[in-house]
């Protein structure tokens, strides 16, 4: 059996006085991609929140285990120094901050310092992945820039930061179709490209065409109420989540 | 978070708080009185007309009260401030000359790195006195003058400094321009000729080393017909304990069709009484661009003001202030449409944290004659906490039926939101937070050249990392 990266065990949270994951399992192990999917308001995206931190989710018991360590007791960003990420489902507009500064800032914070030529000549070659403009690097990090413009920025961070296991959050939502293309081959570069682990939150199937899925999962009302294989997918691309729903 | 104030307390300032032994074999007896100003004229060996000025503007300094309508500045003695301290070196022409202790001190400050990348000439003052000064060989040969002040006023130009010193910035003024009158020392005179468009900006930096001396350096530009200059001046002292007093003057003079664009960073230290007066009056056609920046100093009164004299002349002020702990700053600008057509636009930053108090006081003036002038003013404030304070204060005075004139301000917080974004891409929250402030500072570091702004990104890391712990 591979390594586990990822070990989710009885997880509850709560916003405020409302119980959102009501004891919540799940195990990813080294290069793995499991895909979340569940009606709205399910508890989806209070998963990857709580994984990343943020603080008004409130873990009132469970554990977390990543690469071996407690999870829970770590702060955002050594969550993210420890090899986390996630692709914001919005992307914060960060005024007079560069793209290039901000990435550049990261990837030092991670460790890795690079010359201002190895560090453009890296994001040069995942902007080409992307089919992104070099002009991007100037712009103000995700001011004025659209849906598919922000996601695709995410996806850029998450191929220069080279993540142990990405989350990514909705990353499809609200895209068009080529749009949609365009990021799954990113996240299909960044499974190549690093063997990293994928946790992949959609209540759509589009961004899941090209990639290889080892699970999938379906969570309604705060746990995960049914599991299978890519097939899943398929499953529920026919019937909806109805069936999930009230159960 | 006791990690994190380690870290705070490990903070490198050294950099900006050198403080070399005083080596001043003079030194004035502190106070000021008619004794005293004869001995800096007699020492400084004035022509005769500015001996007289000096005692003028003693008279008119003693028959003026200290202002009242801003921070107070009861902190400062001027019985007890000696007003003259000269470095015991003479102008030197090449860096090899400058004294061992004093070249320590610039190079940490990176002046020689700032020289070697783009600058065209060095005039650093050490105290009182410029003790370098070098003007590159192509900007000479372009018929640019660029030399200390006190060589400009018996040199080749010394009517034209004569016509010009202390006429756009009066000694009646202010007390402090009174002063600055009395007592000024150093600083630096540019010529630029007609038609001539230097390609590269000139630089002065400036610093205080003694304890308890004043500042009094006066700079004065004349940019002629059509021609075109960028000159920086950048400031940063040492720290010290007993009160310190900068009262500078600017004068800038911009001709016809010409450009000057004046940016400044200045990083006083956290004692210092920083009362500086500039202003510019710009001829027709002509564009005046200012960008500041104020980080350091206790107390600061600043406001470069900008008169359009000529028809259609414009001017643009992108401003940056920082208020920290223990720090009142008091900043903004001033501009005064006269001619037809003018244009002003002004756009203003600040931040306060810690308690420190930031203040952006904004007058446009319309004159009757100024048909057609347009200004646009935008303030913004970052409260980086709830002890801070910043205040907004706009002036317009429209005399005019057919002007054009706005104004917009807004103040706003950290949002919580970008900060966990920031760090969940690994940055520290006082580096998250550290990054969103000085994106934040964008619109003055876009304007500057590029080893001037990552500086001022690097005084706005430090001055943030306090902020946490």
């Amino acid at each position: 059996m591979s390594k586990e990266t990822l070990t989710i065990e009885k997880l509850c949270v709560r916003i405020g006085e409302k119980e959102i994951l009501k004891g919540l399992d799940l195990k990813v192990c080294e290069g793995e991609t499991h895909v979340i999917m569940g009606p709205n308001g399910a508890g989806k995206s209070t998963l990857g929140n709580t994984l990343m931190g943020k603080s008004e989710y409130e873990v009132t018991s469970g554990k977390i285990t990543f690469m071996g360590e407690d999870l829970l007791a770590m702060s955002t960003d050594e969550r993210a120094r420890k090899g986390l990420f996630m692709s914001f489902q919005n992307p914060v507009e960060v005024p007079g901050v560069r793209l290039s500064e901000f990435v550049r800032n990261t990837c030092e914070a991670m460790g890795e310092k690079m010359s201002l030529w190895n560090f453009k000549k890296a994001a040069g070659e995942q902007m080409k992945v992307l089919g992104m403009d070099k002009t991007y690097l100037d712009r103000e990090l995700n001011v004025g820039f659209s849906g598919g413009e922000k996601k695709k920025a995410e996806i850029f961070q998450l191929l220069m930061l080279k993540p142990k296991l990405a989350i990514l959050d909705e990353t499809d939502s609200g895209l068009d179709v080529d749009a949609v293309r365009t990021v799954s081959e990113g996240v299909k570069a960044y499974q190549e490209q690093t063997g990293g682990s994928l946790i992949i939150i959609t209540h759509s199937t589009r961004i899941l065409e090209s990639l290889k899925v080892d699970r999938v999962h379906v969570i309604a009302d705060g746990t995960i109420v049914c599991e299978g294989d890519s097939s899943l997918v398929d499953e529920i691309n026919e019937n909806g989540f109805e069936k999930y729903i009230g159960k | 978070m006791s990690e994190e104030k380690t870290f705070v307390d490990d903070i490198n300032r050294s950099v900006y708080d050198i403080r070399d032994e005083e080596k001043d074999a003079y030194r004035l007896e502190e106070g000021l009185t008619e004794e005293i100003v004869k001995k800096i004229s007699e020492e400084k060996n004035d022509p005769e007309w500015m001996r007289d000025f000096r005692l003028e503007c003693l008279k008119i300094y003693n028959s003026l009260e200290v202002p009242q309508w801003g921070p107070g500045i009861e902190g400062l003695d001027m019985d007890h401030i000696s007003t003259y301290v000269r470095p015991n070196t003479k102008m030197k022409n090449t860096w090899d000359e400058v004294p061992e202790d004093i070249k320590n001190t610039f190079e940490r400050l990176g002046i020689p790195e700032a020289e070697r990348a783009s600058l065209a000439g060095v005039g650093a003052q050490y105290d009182s006195e410029l003790v370098y000064h070098n003007v590159m060989k192509e900007v000479e040969e372009q018929g640019v003058v660029y030399t200390d002040f006190e060589s400009a006023l018996k040199g080749e130009y010394a009517d034209m400094v004569k016509e010009h010193f202390m006429k756009l910035l009066v000694p009646s003024d202010h007390k402090f321009n009174a002063l600055h009158g009395t007592v000024w020392s150093g600083g630096s005179f540019v010529y630029v000729p007609k038609g001539v468009k230097v390609s590269i900006p000139l630089q002065s930096y400036f610093r205080l080393n003694a304890k308890g001396a004043g500042q009094f350096e006066h700079t004065l530009i004349i940019v002629d017909e059509g021609a075109d200059l960028h000159f920086i001046e950048g400031c940063s002292a040492p720290k010290y304990n007993v009160a310190n007093l900068h009262s500078g003057c600017v004068e800038l003079f911009v001709g016809k069709n010409a450009r000057l664009r004046y940016s400044t960073i200045e990083n006083w230290s956290k004692n210092m009484y920083n009362l500086n007066s500039k202003r510019a009056i710009v001829e027709e056609n002509g564009r005046m661009e200012w960008v500041s920046g104020s980080f350091g100093s206790h107390v600061s009164y600043l406001y470069p003001s900008t008169i359009l004299k000529g028809d259609n002349s414009t001017m643009e002020y992108t401003g940056i202030t920082f208020a920290g702990e223990g720090q009142n700053l008091d900043t903004g600008m001033k501009v005064i449409h006269a001619g037809k057509n003018t244009s002003s636009v002004v756009n203003t930053r600040s931040i306060s944290k810690s308690g420190g108090i930031s203040t952006t006081r904004t007058s446009v003036q319309v004159l009757p004659k100024a048909k057609g002038s347009k200004s646009v003013v935008s303030c913004e404030s970052l409260m980086v906490d709830n002890i801070s304070r910043s205040d907004t204060i706009p002036v317009m005075d429209i005399r005019c039926d057919d002007a054009d004139v706005g104004h917009e301000a807004s103040i706003g917080s950290i949002p919580d939101d970008a900060v966990f974004y920031l760090m969940s891409r690994g940055l520290s929250e006082a580096d998250a937070r550290a990054l969103i402030v000085s994106g934040f500072a964008d619109n003055v570091s876009r304007e500057l050249p590029m080893e001037y702004a990552a500086e001022m990104n690097n005084l706005i890391r430090l001055e943030m990392k306090g902020t946490i712990g």
